[in-house]
């Protein structure tokens, strides 16, 4: 057996203050963000058992689960929602801790305003209470969700207790086809394993592909490694990733730079060092993607039937029972299907990138009459962003308006819930039974594919349109 | 927070042999708006449970007063979804101590661990023969040993071990959970913060 390591064994290591042994690691945490959902029980515990935070500057709050899109000026309607956001900044204000709370230009979903403020670096150990933490593995850092008790643990420690995962490695080699977006690698490589087949595993997503992927896209696909039961997925730090980083307001500056750069460049698994599972994918197979069931390993090839149940992997009383939620019927197409609404935004896909695809599609085109479209961005920056590039005038020429940033319709904690009974598209992560409100219908998607539905109504293979543009 | 020390536990137990249940079936996000850990077993698996008109489906186990019991036995990758702890909560406040399943997704059974609430990974043939013996008689008792790490069906004396690292085993049986152990090495911690790089 040689020293040889892999990416996420360096950084992993790295961070062990304790291992215990027949249990967990304890391992030290760098940069931990908090929301209002899932942190005031956490500030509760503390103050029943009088510990303090002990390091407030290493974690970062900010607002985005709940918070309206539209009018954000305003006092938040739902009481419930209000009193989580005044204990977020109460909470906040009492330990020192960073705010970017609703109406800051800063405020924005998490795991967006993390990287485009440069708190997210390589070589970090992230955690939020948030399954899509897994996001900030873009970075070469090890990111991922917690629970309640462990945002206790870390506000009050600086460490959680995990035991290491096993080391899965995806690699995708080739040219991506036209029209096909990292969301789409994302859904591929999760129908292709199902939804629990990177569970027990940190993933390493390796090869040509992510290599050629911009920041944004790789956010996307690391994003999305939770929904293939995966703790998280990470991808090496290359010069795309500095380049991203370099001069944002969080990133290291002069020699401070110099040193984390020095450090970073050793981020790489070796040539030699061995996973407990490899996979290999041809990016040649992938063609964008759509999802009919209630998971998201329930996707396929936007231009593919809907599998008959003797053909998938889960259970045959599941994806029924799936089949059923969605009313949809075995061997159908899905293309052509009718759709009501679409929403573009979220963690997964709330970044400039998406809304510069979403707007090549629907660029000199009018917004569907069927369809009501929920445009949201991730950040104020995105939003500002927006607006600079000139994708705003071409969305707003196009029929479509943009709302205020936060995580909106992904979840439907706030107002925005798709009704029951309907279909939408979503740029999303989870199409869950009534994950974007009770009883709607998700089908999830890139946002070629969403603003290809958007234009036309039903479910449109965006190679049609891409051609014609 | 506190739990109940979990030693032997010998209930009958729910069936919910559904795969891939996530957490926002156990506790859709609508109900996530508390600031305050209480009464999530009130909304657990809210919308399989209710009706729109909060009438009780009648269909769903949970209301079926043929079943009941401290255990909830659910199909394949049990947990899998958003990182809440809600979820845990919700089947502990509802007055469940140990969930046992075939496979669980990797952040609810930490959560789980975590609050006092006994994720029991068994065979799928194992899960297979719980979910049998239970229709075929819904007073089936099912011993959950923590100390010997075994789960039992009394009835037919069908057993099978499970895994649990020895760390937390200790916690579960004495109540104990990780806030009290990281307290008690806060001096390695500041050391190892003051190389931190970051």
């Amino acid at each position: 057996m040689s020293n040889a390591t892999t990416l996420f064994d360096k950084v992993w290591d790295a961070h062990v203050v304790r291992h215990i042994e027949d249990g967990p690691d304890v391992l030290f945490i760098d940069r931990h963000f908090i929301h209002e959902v899932t942190s005031p029980v956490a500030f509760l515990g503390l103050e029943q058992r009088g510990i303090p935070v002990i390091y407030p500057q290493r974690t970062f709050a900010t607002a985005d689960h709940n918070t309206p899109t539209m009018n954000q000026d305003q006092p938040v309607k739902d009481p419930l929602s209000a009193n989580q956001l005044a204990a977020l900044s109460s909470n906040a204000a009492k330990w020192g801790i960073s705010l970017w709370a609703l109406g800051s230009p800063k405020n924005g979903i998490v795991h967006v305003v993390g990287p485009e403020n440069g708190i997210t670096q390589p070589g970090m150990t992230i955690v939020c209470g948030d399954s899509h933490t897994s996001t900030h593995g873009a970075f070469g850092s090890i990111a991922f969700g917690i629970g309640t008790s462990e945002v206790e643990m870390v506000l009050s420690s600086q460490c959680i207790m995990q035991p290491k995962p096993k080391k899965m490695r995806i690699t995708i080699n080739g040219k991506l086809g036209k029209g096909v977006l990292p969301k789409d690698v994302a859904l591929y490589m999760i129908a292709q394993i199902t939804a629990s087949g990177a569970t027990g595993y940190f993933v390493e997503y390796a090869g040509e592909v992510f290599e050629n992927m911009s920041m944004e896209g790789r956010m996307t696909v690391c994003n999305m490694s939770i929904e293939m039961g995966a703790r998280g997925g990470m991808i090496a730090p290359d010069q795309t990733t500095f380049d991203y980083i370099n001069g944002r307001d969080k990133a290291p500056k002069g020699a401070d730079w110099d040193t984390a750069l020095a450090y970073w460049k050793t981020l790489k698994t070796d040539d030699t060092a061995v996973f407990d599972k490899e996979l290999h994918f041809d990016a040649a197979d992938i063609e964008p993607q759509i999802t009919y069931g209630t998971n998201p390993g329930l996707g396929t090839g936007i231009t593919n039937h809907i599998p008959k149940a003797s053909e998938v992997k889960d259970g045959e009383a599941s994806y029924k029972k799936s089949l059923a939620y969605m009313n949809f019927a075995e061997g159908e197409a899905i293309l052509g299907k009718k759709i009501d609404y679409v929403f573009l935004g979220s963690c997964t896909n709330g970044r400039i990138e998406d809304f510069r695809a979403f707007a090549s599609i629907v660029k000199g085109k009018k917004k569907a009459d069927n369809i009501t479209a929920w445009l949201v961005p991730g950040s104020h920056i995105v939003e500002a962003q927006i607006k600079e590039e000139g994708i705003l005038d071409i969305l707003n020429e196009a029929g479509f308006e943009l709302r205020q940033p936060g995580c909106s319709a992904c979840l439907a904690m706030n107002e925005d819930k798709i009704p029951a009974g309907k279909y939408a598209v979503s740029t999303s992560n989870r199409n869950f039974e009534g994950r974007q409100g009770p009883g709607a219908r998700t089908l999830l998607a890139s946002p070629y594919v969403a603003a290809a539905v958007a234009v036309t109504g039903v479910v449109t293979d965006p190679r049609d349109l891409i051609e014609s543009v | 927070m506190a739990y109940d020390k979990f030693t032997v536990l010998t209930s009958t137990a729910v069936p919910l042999p559904i795969e891939n249940v996530d957490t926002d079936q156990i506790i859709p996000a609508r109900f996530l708006k508390a600031t305050e850990r209480k009464g999530f077993g009130d909304n657990l698996f809210r919308d399989w449970r209710y009706n729109s008109d909060d009438t009780p489906k009648q269909d769903f186990v949970l209301n079926n007063s043929i079943y009941s019991g401290k255990i909830l036995v659910g199909g394949k990758n049990f947990g899998s979804g958003s990182s809440r702890e809600h979820a845990a909560w919700a089947i502990y406040d509802y007055g469940f101590r140990c969930v046992i399943s075939s496979f669980f997704a990797d952040i609810f059974k930490g959560n789980s661990l975590n609050i006092g609430l006994l994720p029991v990974t068994v065979s799928e043939a194992f899960l297979d023969k719980i979910f049998r013996a239970i229709e075929a008689d819904p007073n089936t008792q099912i011993e959950v040993n923590l100390p010997e790490q075994t789960v039992t069906i009394l009835a037919t004396g069908d057993q099978e071990s499970f895994d649990i690292n020895g760390y937390k085993k200790h916690n579960m049986m004495n109540g104990f959970d990780d806030i009290d152990y990281l307290q008690s090495m806060k001096q390695d911690i500041t050391a190892f913060a003051d190389k931190s790089l970051y």
